[in-house]
């Protein structure tokens, strides 16, 4: 069948110029500008480390090994991700949800670990003006000194890591829904309480967990008015999200986290 | 969607089919070493500048690799991987040219 629809593409319309679909040209596009919105933050954050001379190395030994854990979450879930797409242009639904799941557990695994990095940091004071004050914590000194000397240094920092947990987040959800379509609705609205509940008020998660409340509405509209059974494409298409989310941190995690360690 | 899409598609599933799914644990396993090269520097206390060399030569490995064979440019058309690499490596030129020479002037002379 498959090579008789080849034979038919002359007759039918030109053959794509990028010799692929164009849903994953659309994706390639996509990613294109988004990695610039990556290498503008990186930029930033590279820019303001080398104009400013006494630049913060607040990260010990216990941020890198999280962050390390981190790292291997991700990767990993690179490889579960490829998985998943292998299984789906074989055919095996079954695999390809497993495979699909598993990169999403990798995914969850990685942000309640980075959210636990930010609570701990936020916690002993390295915070921004527009988070709330953590009461009943007395602030290590070290971090009040940053807030204050180097304030771009916290800026830079959540704005880059909490706009890569963003894309994850958001990689999770679409992970989610070409798994399990209409199914992962009440799912994530489960996640979203527990999120948004399970926080303290003075938490950025308490208010950050509405996205998902978003992400719920936003995907109960896309699926009414276009319910689908996704296919190996669709697979392929949310891999390459994956992949650029995982390959954006191998360039975060090195220059915030390792360029700013301080190991006694 | 028309038949030059699901064509197409098909023939983009075939090419998926022909790779050993032992490269993949490869690739998996040469980005899980390198990154554990990249923190046991950070333990040794290398200078900064030469850390940082370091450390951006993995990345760029290890980006090559993902976008090689995880999102897997090397398979695509010659046109598609010129396109997508020129267009995004053009646009980071254009960014280091404007941000790093203010960046150290800055450093060396205050801002103004």
């Amino acid at each position: 069948m498959a090579e008789s629809a080849l034979h038919d593409i002359p007759s039918v319309y030109e053959p794509s110029l990028f010799g692929t679909y164009s849903k994953k040209i659309g994706m390639w596009l996509f990613l294109l500008s988004d990695s610039l919105t990556f290498g503008a933050l990186l930029y930033a954050y590279s820019y303001g480390r080398i104009s400013t001379a006494n630049w913060p190395t607040p990260f010990h030994s216990a941020s890198i090994v999280n962050a390390t854990v981190m790292t291997a979450f991700l990767l990993t879930s690179s490889l579960t991700m490829v998985l998943a797409v292998r299984a789906s242009v074989e055919r095996n639904a079954k695999a390809q949800t497993l495979w699909l799941l598993a990169t999403m557990a990798c995914g969850i695994g990685f942000i309640v670990l980075h959210g636990r990095e930010w609570s701990n940091l936020i916690a002993e004071g390295l915070s921004l003006p527009m988070f709330p004050a953590v009461p009943g914590h007395e602030a290590a000194s070290e971090f009040v000194n940053v807030s204050k000397t180097v304030p771009q240094f916290a800026a830079t920092f959540f704005g880059l890591t909490g706009m890569h947990m963003l894309h994850v987040t958001l990689g999770v959800i679409y992970l989610g829904v070409v798994a399990l379509r209409r199914k992962f609705i009440p799912i994530l609205l489960v996640l979203w309480l527990v999120a948004w509940l399970g926080t303290p008020v003075y938490s950025p998660f308490h208010y950050g967990a509405h996205v998902l409340l978003i992400a719920a509405i936003v995907i109960s509209i896309i699926l009414w008015l276009k319910p689908k059974v996704y296919d190996s494409s669709d697979v392929e298409v949310a891999g390459l999200y994956w992949h650029f989310v995982d390959l954006v941190w191998m360039f975060i995690f090195p220059l915030v986290y390792l360029m700013s360690a301080k190991i006694l | 969607m028309d038949s030059t899409q699901l064509a197409i598609e098909e023939r983009v599933a075939e090419q998926h089919r022909h790779h050993r799914k032992a490269v993949f644990f490869y690739v998996w396993v040469a980005l899980l070493v390198m990154t554990a090269i990249e923190v046991y520097l950070t333990y040794q206390n290398l200078p900064p500048v030469k850390m940082l060399t370091i450390l951006l030569g993995l990345s760029f490995i290890k980006a090559a690799l993902i976008i090689g064979y995880f999102m897997h440019l090397k398979y695509e058309v010659n046109i598609m991987k010129w396109a997508t690499i020129c267009s995004v490596v053009g646009c980071l030129i254009i960014m280091t040219i404007f941000f790093f020479p203010d960046a150290f002037r800055i450093l060396h002379i205050g801002v103004k």
